[in-house]
């Protein structure tokens, strides 16, 4: 009766996988690994209209792209919102959940999800109302700024000030899922160790050191992971806001690869980037988890 | 301490205000006359409230038709996505066959290299298909969801063997199984993955960006960026835009967040 039940099983399980497993294998690990190989061929738009003008040019995409300035201003950018961005979105998620898991906080679920709502609103949508929101004369960012004596800045159109904007745009609009996750790892602390060492005197920075932050060691390391992914993959926001510009100072690594793939029809060279946009990705990701294990986090 | 109350929920009620003001000034701006947003100080409230902007973008910018393709992709996304996803995701979890714990592993693995990664090869592979510049073009990521296959086996794992043994003993098929006994029990986890999918396609810009050329068929988020590039000055328009884009799924989700913040922590535990 086992016996026959399990081919039985075994059959059905293959049936019930095999629509899903086909098209994740037609769809995703196909394309993916198909890029490497695009990515070592000059497919371009003559390519596009008759294949036999696909050559295999070896790793000329890579040394091609290497010596392009643009290509190595988009990587820069791209590090640059990982290296800030990751620690001000972790940051402010951080205290984010803190505030709202505090012990004293009335009408807890309200707050959580006002703070949670820009993360599902849609990127574009909101893009175009912060493109508003941070114009030089009329936005209300300079405006509350400026209730503070502090002068008018130009966000979109200086090359300094376009990063920090979209910067700030793309925290508003994320960190209300790493709060969520925060929010999760903060409830298993321990309250008594926190009364425990606020009762012997230490305040609210010293607790957070020294209590909170140990305890929930693995979940910052899981969202700044996730984070670092995010940050590579941004593309909507400077396509919306900014164009890229001003002077290319907000070129990502992946509006760097639309452009190279759908506005020059350079695929090849395009599967190139996006390989090395993997890497970086993979790079980065193995780095945090080694600082992370030589920590004692995992 | 009750001063302390007082103190942390202000601090809170400040920093919620804050955080949904640039959707509630969305909302105000879309309800002013043309132009009144561009003075300084920046006005909070239209002076005479009116759905001109709304009527504007129905009659001249055709928005209803990109309303449309939005609905009809995201439904047939969410549909489709729960077709595939759901027997796949039950087969990993309670249905023993040969190399099924070897394929989930790489599943899982692979959940680190980003979609955007093969979006290159996809397109060719579509244009070769002929799919190109169609809705099922901008359908076809979302057949391909590994996230949702992993969602639903961590759910399904707490199903107890003996229920669906006792089924195969009272002669149900293993499809009447998954049918009559587990899709009931499942019914949050389809919840949220519907959520999940249906927002995640109505939010997504850059495959239908890439793979729309036709502007009948663009979506609202394609269609608005496109208008935004075109009409940086009619500030009101461009908000109103912006809530008929956005609106849809943030209601959806108001509605439905117990679902979706249940899945979020299901999802980020994976690792």
């Amino acid at each position: 009766m086992r016996v026959a039940g399990t081919a039985r099983e075994a059959r059905a399980g293959r049936m019930m996988s095999a629509p899903a497993l086909a098209a994740i294998a037609l769809f995703f690990f196909l394309p993916a690994a198909a890029s490497l190989v695009l990515s070592f061929t000059d497919f371009d738009i003559y390519a596009l209209a008759d294949i036999s003008n696909l050559r295999f040019v070896g790793l000329q995409n890579y040394e091609r792209l290497v010596e392009n300035p643009l290509f190595w201003k988009a990587m820069t950018n791209s590090l640059l919102f990982v290296v800030v961005g990751t620690p001000f979105v972790v940051a402010l998620s951080l205290l984010a959940a803190i505030l709202v898991n505090s012990h004293w906080l009335k009408w807890r679920p309200l707050w959580r999800v006002a703070l949670f709502a820009p993360y599902v609103t849609t990127l574009v949508a909101t893009a175009v109302v912060w493109r508003y929101l941070l114009h030089t004369r009329y936005g209300l960012v300079n405006y509350l700024l400026s209730l503070f004596g502090v002068g008018p800045i130009d966000w979109l159109g200086s090359p300094t000030a376009s990063l920090p904007a979209i910067l700030l745009f793309v925290g508003w609009k994320t960190f209300g899922y790493s709060m969520i996750i925060f929010l999760a790892a903060l409830q298993t602390v321990p309250r008594e160790l926190d009364e425990a060492a606020r009762l012997d005197g230490a305040g609210w920075f010293m607790r957070l050191r020294h209590v909170t932050l140990p305890a929930i060691a693995p979940t910052v390391l899981l969202v700044s992971v996730l984070t670092v992914a995010a940050m590579f993959q941004l593309f909507a926001e400077p396509y919306v806001i900014t164009q890229g510009g001003p002077a290319q100072s907000t070129v990502t690594v992946l509006y760097f690869m639309y452009e190279e793939g759908f506005k020059w029809w350079n695929l090849g060279s395009g599967a190139a980037v996006a390989f090395i946009l993997f890497l970086c990705i993979l790079a980065v990701t193995f780095v945090q988890l080694h600082f992370a294990k030589r920590g004692g986090a995992i | 301490m009750n001063v302390r109350r007082t103190a942390v929920t202000l601090a809170a009620a400040l920093v919620a205000l804050l955080t949904i003001a640039p959707l509630l000034w969305m909302l105000s701006v879309s309800f002013m006359a043309r132009g009144e947003a561009a003075q300084f100080p920046p006005p909070l409230l239209p002076a005479a409230p009116g759905l001109d902007n709304y009527r504007m973008l129905f009659d001249s910018f055709g928005v209803g038709r990109f309303l449309a393709n939005s609905l009809l992709v995201s439904t047939l996304a969410t549909l489709l996505a729960l077709l595939f996803t759901i027997p796949a995701g039950y087969a990993f979890a309670k249905l023993r066959f040969r190399g099924r714990d070897a394929i989930f592993r790489l599943l899982v693995a692979a959940l680190v290299v980003p979609g955007q990664i093969g979006m290159l090869p996809l397109f060719l592979e579509l244009k070769a298909i002929g799919l190109v510049n169609s809705y099922a073009g901008a359908l076809i990521p979302w057949l391909a969801g590994i996230f949702g296959i992993f969602l639903v086996r961590q759910y399904c794992l707490s199903i107890p063997d003996e229920m669906l043994e006792a089924a195969r003993i009272d002669g149900a098929s293993e499809a009447q199984i998954l049918r009559r006994i587990v899709l009931p029990i499942l019914t949050p986890i389809v919840i949220t993955l519907a959520l999940f999918v249906f927002l995640g396609s109505w939010n997504d810009f850059m495959w239908p960006l890439i793979i729309l050329s036709d502007q009948d068929l663009y979506t609202l988020p394609v269609a608005l960026a496109a208008m935004s590039r075109e009409h940086v000055q009619d500030n009101e328009l461009m908000m109103a835009g912006s809530v008929v884009t956005t609106l849809p799924v943030l209601i959806l989700f108001l509605a439905l967040q117990r679902f979706y913040l249940s899945g979020l922590l299901t999802g980020s535990v994976k690792g």
